[in-house]
């Protein structure tokens, strides 16, 4: 009698036991859930942010030896004897925007002082890298393109 | 006998809507008193009695009071300020210039909770040297100071995204510089610039994220915390008083300082 009273409360108990696993398994599960619901939801899925690919004009516009800033996109048009080129005008340290210095001829960034050279190279600052190089092309109708999105290595200078 | 104007008191404070919502009653006894303190919603927060000493200016410079002054004055004035902002790139701006030219008294209220958010960081900063100096964060309030801590960064968060409202150049340079630092955390920073601004440049989301996270979301935290700050005051032995400390934390507190 005991003995199978002492069975039924082992049951008793695993079956609570069981029950209690069942719940928290159950919980952790919602939980995990509700926190990828919560990370998707505050990752928007469509941005109305510009388009990265920049028509930057008509190749003549620009003369030779020339850097031109373009303060919306945070591009610069570059014409240099080579050809042209488009670097990034973003500084490579916090994001602001850096500044073409016609009488020193380098580019500087107002915010913590990052020097450049026209070809993007580092000259001092605390910019940990170069501002990079952008993929520049020319369209079919003869217009200067750049697709902000793409860095390419340095020197792909086009010529015309 | 005259009716004098404390008389007047004692009868309102006696009619029955009076003592439905404050069940005390009057009476200057240590019992009536106490129950002042003990069945207010705000009050019963803090402890019931309090040394005289620990009320004087010398104490605790009334530096977490005055902190808690300026919050409470950010909310206030902060609320009226939501009734003529919106949170939009088109209107953000000249929203702010409408505050300071156009509304009634919009400059004073714009002033008032620019330079409260400035003493602010000021106060909670000063009240921590203070605690710190005394060495009231030692057990057994150490967990207060954690506390305090959530509430120093809450504080400086505020601050943060206050920043952006106005948008303008200085606000959106600072909040471009600010979350591109969020971006160097190693693996997810990216994943982090992202969400906090919910896009990949300070624009229309970022600028509506910051508004909920400043209006919303922070305050009530805030509130929440300062709650739980204020009750372990309590909780923690009242506030700090090195005469008062148990023997064996003075004497911990002595030996730190190499006295015998």
């Amino acid at each position: 009698m005991d003995e199978k009273k002492t069975q039924e409360t082992n049951q008793e108990l695993d079956r609570r036991a069981f029950f209690v696993k069942l719940g928290l398994g159950s919980l952790s599960i919602a939980t995990a859930g509700t926190a990828v619901f919560g990370y998707q939801f505050l990752s928007p899925n469509v941005l109305y942010e510009p388009s990265p690919v920049i028509n930057a004009g008509k190749p003549e516009s620009y003369p030779i030896d020339s850097v031109t800033l373009d303060v919306n996109s945070g591009i610069y048009i570059i014409r240099a004897k080579e050809g042209f080129f488009s670097l990034s005008a973003v500084c490579t340290h916090l994001g602001c925007l850096t500044a073409w210095k016609p009488e020193l001829g380098i580019i500087a960034c107002p915010c913590h002082g990052s020097k450049f050279r026209q070809s993007g190279e580092k000259i001092e600052g605390p910019a940990p890298k170069p501002l990079p190089w952008k993929r520049m092309w020319i369209s079919d109708d003869g217009d200067l393109m750049v697709d902000r999105s793409a860095d390419i290595s340095p020197m792909q200078y086009v010529r015309i | 006998m005259e009716k004098t104007v404390n008389n007047y008191f004692d009868d309102l404070r006696n009619s029955r809507v009076w003592r439905s919502i404050f069940r005390s009653g009057t009476g200057a006894s240590t019992l009536h008193r106490s129950l002042a303190i003990q069945q207010n919603v705000f009050l019963h927060l803090f402890s019931t009695k309090v040394r005289r000493r620990m009320l004087g200016f010398s104490a605790t410079w009334y530096l977490g009071t005055v902190t808690f002054g300026t919050f409470l004055l950010l909310v206030s004035t902060g609320i009226l300020l939501m009734l003529y902002y919106h949170p939009s790139v088109p209107q953000a701006y000249s929203d702010t210039k409408d505050l300071q030219f156009v509304v009634s008294s919009g400059l004073f209220l714009r002033n008032l909770h620019r330079w409260s958010a400035h003493a602010m960081v000021f106060l909670v900063f000063a009240h921590m040297f203070k605690v710190f100096y005394r060495g009231a964060y030692r057990p057994p309030r150490e967990f207060n100071w954690v506390i305090g801590i959530i509430l120093l960064l809450i504080t400086l968060l505020l601050s943060y995204t206050g920043y952006l409202l106005p948008w303008d150049q200085l606000a959106y340079w600072a909040i471009t510089v600010g979350s591109n630092i969020a971006s160097a955390v190693p693996v997810v920073g990216n994943r982090i610039h992202f969400l906090l601004l919910g896009g990949n440049a300070v624009n229309a989301n970022a600028l509506l994220r910051f508004y909920v996270l400043h209006c919303m979301i922070l305050p009530l935290t805030a509130i929440f915390f300062i709650a739980i700050h204020f009750w372990r005051i309590r909780k923690d032995g009242g506030l700090y008083a090195h005469q008062s400390e148990p023997p064996e934390s003075r004497a911990r507190a002595l030996a730190a300082r190499g006295v015998r």
